[in-house]
């Protein structure tokens, strides 16, 4: 007997086009949403993610991030104490206190978000009416804004999702016929894309979130929107609440994935096939010979992949498809269908999708299924290891650049490396 | 509120899940929402442990919330006590649980699970991490042996005839080095004749502690940790327990006669081959006697150290930096306030002010302040020495990676202090070399226009032999690490420039950069052979 609730649902689409889906509940071994300030601070160069929560919501931040190589990063933790339970007026006192003595110190930020914990969440600290009331005070040197990333309402990566849906009634309004890449992605790769949309012809494009978090892409009905990262449906719906079109395309992963994003706003924007095929068949070219090195490695290699990032259907889908690699099941913390349309009818008919987890069932199809990669969180992999299974810290997903052309082959040797390793070890 | 940028103890459920991860045959249901999972990676990742820690969480969201979220607790015991069929079953709660008042520990205690179920009040806004796995393995061990207390007065003398037995209370999972320690101290105990009863709770499972009263006297070697259990157990059971921390020869001789006189053992057996007073490679079982005294050794007379980390190891440290390295301890502190009074009176002998905080910027500001030429810390010290320059060794936990090292390397006892030896001693030199090759760069040889040299080249063409090189640092102008660059740079008279050429070239770069700290300092706008002597005797000791 089990503390889940487990359904499955066997080809619940009418249409049949989407594979079977087990639906889980019970322990989860991911993250909760605030671990998404990780990449995001380093991304938005001049914003600062204030966590009110408790010890544990920093003891995770530290844990998730090493953050101790930082003198001092662009995050903290407004830790609530005893005193603060005590009475709500106090904390709102407090929390004021805090985000002071913080701008005061840190003269460079010009964004502040107030991030929304578990325990905020359940003592309903109102971190809206905070912001605003901190924004009367601070406008214009420092913008306040308000999020959630508890653990008790999301997942993991959708803490990017909150975070920049807290930022969409700020962008300035545009009838300009534009394109918004959505979804924080590396400065490399931003860089890469740019300069393929600019070939391409495509534009004026704005990566979403900038470097900056004053950096602003502006919206409107003439506004078309490529999804990088499979987990800001909310903010897709609110850039669609503000009159832009989302363009649904695979996501930009492998040399397949990457040209089919592309083309998706090669059609909007009415590039040539001519223009389209003298931009990207060079970079096909390069990305395959690239990819080439390691499909030995991975081709007809059994891949699990357990809940974590929302990159797995995507990253499932470069891998069988470019990699050969043959899907056992692939796990998704939550599943978003407005992200991921384009992406379900390309998985084999027979892959196993999960959504939620109840951990310790999993394992045990971890175990019966023997599979050649496990793909996990960093609390799973030794333990597996131990088992005599071969695995990945799905986390170097959300670390690493693995978009576009020139990352393809490094997406394929996050996976290869561990196997690769496996076949050296003569232990 | 308190603002955190980063924190040298998690929270008290995370000191639960020590004590858990810790034994065999425990399993700890804790009442938690999705994301509080992140603590596993901490024992699987940073102490490289190959099973997970035997912990369930309930995972409640906040849907669950409006319904019965005492129904997944319910579920979570049932699941956890079929899967895992432990010997004992802890029931706690992380904060977020503490707010919505479930009373896990209450439910899971009325449902008639066929083990042992100790319910543990965490309060996460008050306490950390270390009163977390303190306050745990108290509850524990009460639970499962509170039937077995003596009445007052029936405690019998120990039978003559067995040798004297001990239990060591306090190493844990992601403790400092305790997985080694153990071994140690067990091995001075069976010097002495003494058998370990039991080791709790490291691999230890619910029978250990039950056997518990079964030895004479208790070891506490983690006060942070053990400290409350050893004093029921003293209380109720009327067993005594050390109050020595085998940290450094003099103070292992010590617990060597305290562990004796608890025992009724004679310790000469092996304090006589313990000769206090002699330095030679026969006059300890430890090399540290020797190699201190060794002229080699010269070199740390007097070095400035500053030392923070947990209580235990702080303290330890800061008397065997003291007497058995000849270092002059500059600053020393801890984040465990529960020890804080120990630490002031330590600090207070040393003629420091203690520093007791939990807030690193606050450490960083004191190492930087004090300037001391080695810092003996944790992690986040070790992080911030190597921001400031500083050579760094770490001593407490919290741990990373490489404080779980492959090789035997315990910090107790007197291999302990071999270890010591060598881990506080090896960052000076190397501390010493990057100086050097720094030193040579800014030489004739390497104008700015030649390429960079190779370093090891460097070295060996113009180092001088080892021994003038270590009796370089005891030149009376220390480095002043971090100078705060004020709006003026003094300048250089030419005859200042001559003298500082006189200085000998591996403290030249010391003498420069601490004569023109001194000079902005002091507002001094021109360097002459005055400047330079006056901070020379300034900074002298």
């Amino acid at each position: 007997m089990s503390h889940s609730e487990t359904v499955s649902v066997s080809n619940a689409d009418p249409l049949c086009k989407f594979p079977p889906l087990i639906k889980e509940r019970g322990q989860r071994e991911v993250f909760c949403g605030l671990a998404g300030i990780v990449w995001l601070h380093r991304k938005m160069q001049d914003a600062f993610f204030l966590v009110v929560g408790s010890r544990t919501c920093a003891h995770l931040m530290q844990s998730a991030a090493g953050v101790m190589i930082f003198a001092e990063p662009r995050f903290g933790t407004a830790i609530l104490t005893d005193r603060d339970l005590a009475g709500l007026a106090d904390a709102v006192d407090e929390l004021d206190r805090i985000c002071a003595t913080l701008l005061e110190r840190r003269a460079d930020i010009r964004t502040l978000f107030l991030v929304g914990s578990c325990p905020s969440e359940i003592i309903k600290i109102d971190l809206a009416k905070a912001a605003e009331r901190l924004n009367a005070r601070f406008l214009p040197q420092v913008r306040v804004l308000s999020y959630s990333g508890s653990g008790i309402d999301m997942t993991f990566t959708q803490g990017e999702d909150q975070a920049l849906k807290s930022m969409v009634p700020l962008l300035p309004q545009t009838d300009a016929r534009q394109l918004i890449i959505l979804g924080c992605v590396a400065d490399i790769v931003e860089d890469q894309f740019r300069r393929c949309f600019d070939q391409l012809g495509i534009g004026p494009v704005s990566f979403f979130p900038g470097r900056r978090a004053t950096e602003l892409p502006a919206v409107g009905p003439n506004t078309c929107v490529l999804l990088a990262q499979p987990f800001n449906g909310d903010t897709l719906r609110a850039l669609i609440d503000r009159g832009a079109k989302h363009l649904a395309a695979p996501y930009p992963f492998g040399a397949e994935g990457t040209t089919a994003w592309l083309a998706a706003a090669a059609a909007q924007w009415n590039v040539s096939d001519a223009q389209f095929s003298a931009v990207t068949t060079p970079l096909i070219e390069r990305a395959k010979k690239a990819l080439a090195k390691y499909q030995p490695l991975l081709s007809g290699k059994r891949l699990f992949m357990l809940p974590d990032s929302q990159l797995e259907i995507p990253i499932a889908r470069f891998l069988n498809r470019e990699m050969g690699m043959q899907l056992i099941e692939v796990g998704t913390p939550y599943l978003d269908r407005d992200t991921v349309t384009a992406e379900l009818p390309l998985l084999p008919a027979e892959v196993m999708l999960s959504e939620g987890q109840d951990v310790e069932k999993q394992l045990d199809r971890v175990r019966a299924a023997r599979p050649d990669i496990t793909v996990c969180g960093l609390g799973l992999a030794n333990p597996l290891e131990a088992e005599g299974l071969t695995t990945k810290w799905s986390i170097e997903l959300v670390f690493s650049p693995i978009h576009g052309y020139d990352q393809a082959a490094d997406l394929a040797e996050i996976f290869a490396r561990p196997l690769d390793r496996r076949s050296r070890l003569k232990l | 509120m308190q603002l955190t940028l980063w924190t040298y103890e998690g929270p008290p459920h995370m000191g639960a899940m020590r004590i858990a991860a810790s034994m065999r045959g425990v399993h700890l249901v804790l009442h938690a929402p999705q994301g509080d999972t992140y603590a596993d990676l901490l024992f699987t990742m940073i102490e490289r442990g190959d099973r997970r820690p035997p912990v369930t969480y309930t995972t409640f969201q906040a849907r669950d919330l409006g319904g019965d979220t005492a129904e997944l607790v319910r579920n979570a015991v049932t699941s956890a006590y079929e899967r895992f069929k432990p010997q004992v079953l802890l029931i706690g709660e992380s904060c977020t649980a503490e707010l919505i008042q479930d009373q896990p520990g209450s439910l899971a205690s009325g449902m008639g699970v066929p083990v042992p179920v100790v319910p543990l009040e965490l309060t996460a806004y008050s306490h950390k991490e270390n009163w977390g796995a303190a306050e745990t393995l108290y509850q524990l061990t009460r639970a499962l042996l509170s039937d077995r207390i003596p009445q007052p007065g029936s405690v019998k003398p120990r039978d003559a005839s067995r040798p004297p037995r001990a239990n060591i209370l306090g190493p844990t999972k992601l403790g400092f080095r305790c997985r080694d320690d153990v071994v140690e101290i067990t091995r001075l105990l069976a010097q002495l004749g003494i058998e370990v009863n039991a080791v709790i709770p490291l691999n230890a499972s619910a029978d250990d502690i039950r056997r518990i009263p079964s030895a004479d006297f208790n070891i506490d070697v983690y006060p942070e940790v053990s400290r409350p259990t050893a004093a029921w157990l003293k209380r109720s059971f009327a067993m005594p327990h050390t109050t020595t921390i085998p940290m450094g020869v003099a103070a292992t001789r010590e617990f060597i006669a305290e562990v004796a006189g608890l025992a009724g053992v004679d310790a000469q057996m092996v304090l006589s081959r313990e000769h206090q007073g002699q330095a030679s490679l026969a006059s300890s079982q430890s090399r540290l006697p020797w190699y201190s005294r060794s002229v080699d050794s010269t070199y740390l007379t007097g070095k400035r150290v500053f030392i923070f980390g947990d209580a235990t190891h702080a303290l330890a440290a800061a008397r065997v930096a003291r007497d058995e390295f000849g270092f002059t301890v500059v600053g020393l502190g801890t984040y465990s306030r529960e020890f804080a009074r120990e630490v002031r009176a330590m600090a207070a002998s040393l003629g420091l002010t203690a520093l007791i905080t939990d807030d690193y910027l606050e450490v960083e500001k004191a190492i930087a302040d004090a300037t001391p030429e080695l810092v003996l810390g944790t992690q986040m010290e070790r992080h911030i020495s190597k921001r400031l320059g500083i050579p760094c060794a770490v001593i407490s936990a919290p741990i990373h990676v490489q404080d779980a090292p492959a090789r035997y390397s315990p910090v107790f006892g007197f291999e302990g202090a071999n270890v010591s030896f060598d881990t506080w001693v090896h960052p000076l030199m190397m501390g010493l070399e990057e100086h050097l090759l720094q030193m040579f760069r800014g030489d004739f040889e390497f104008h700015d226009d030649t390429p960079a040299p190779n370093p090891t080249t460097v070295v060996k063409v113009e180092a001088p032999p080892v021994a003038p090189v270590a009796e370089s640092s005891t030149d009376p102008i220390s480095e002043v690490q971090s100078a705060p660059t004020k709006d003026v740079t003094p300048v250089w008279t030419p005859e200042g420039e001559r003298e500082l050429q006189k200085i000998p070239f591996f403290v030249r770069g010391k003498a420069r950069r601490n004569t023109e700290h001194f000079a902005r300092e002091r507002g001094v706008a021109l360097i002459t052979v005055e400047t330079l002597y006056d901070a020379k005797a300034h900074f002298g000791r």
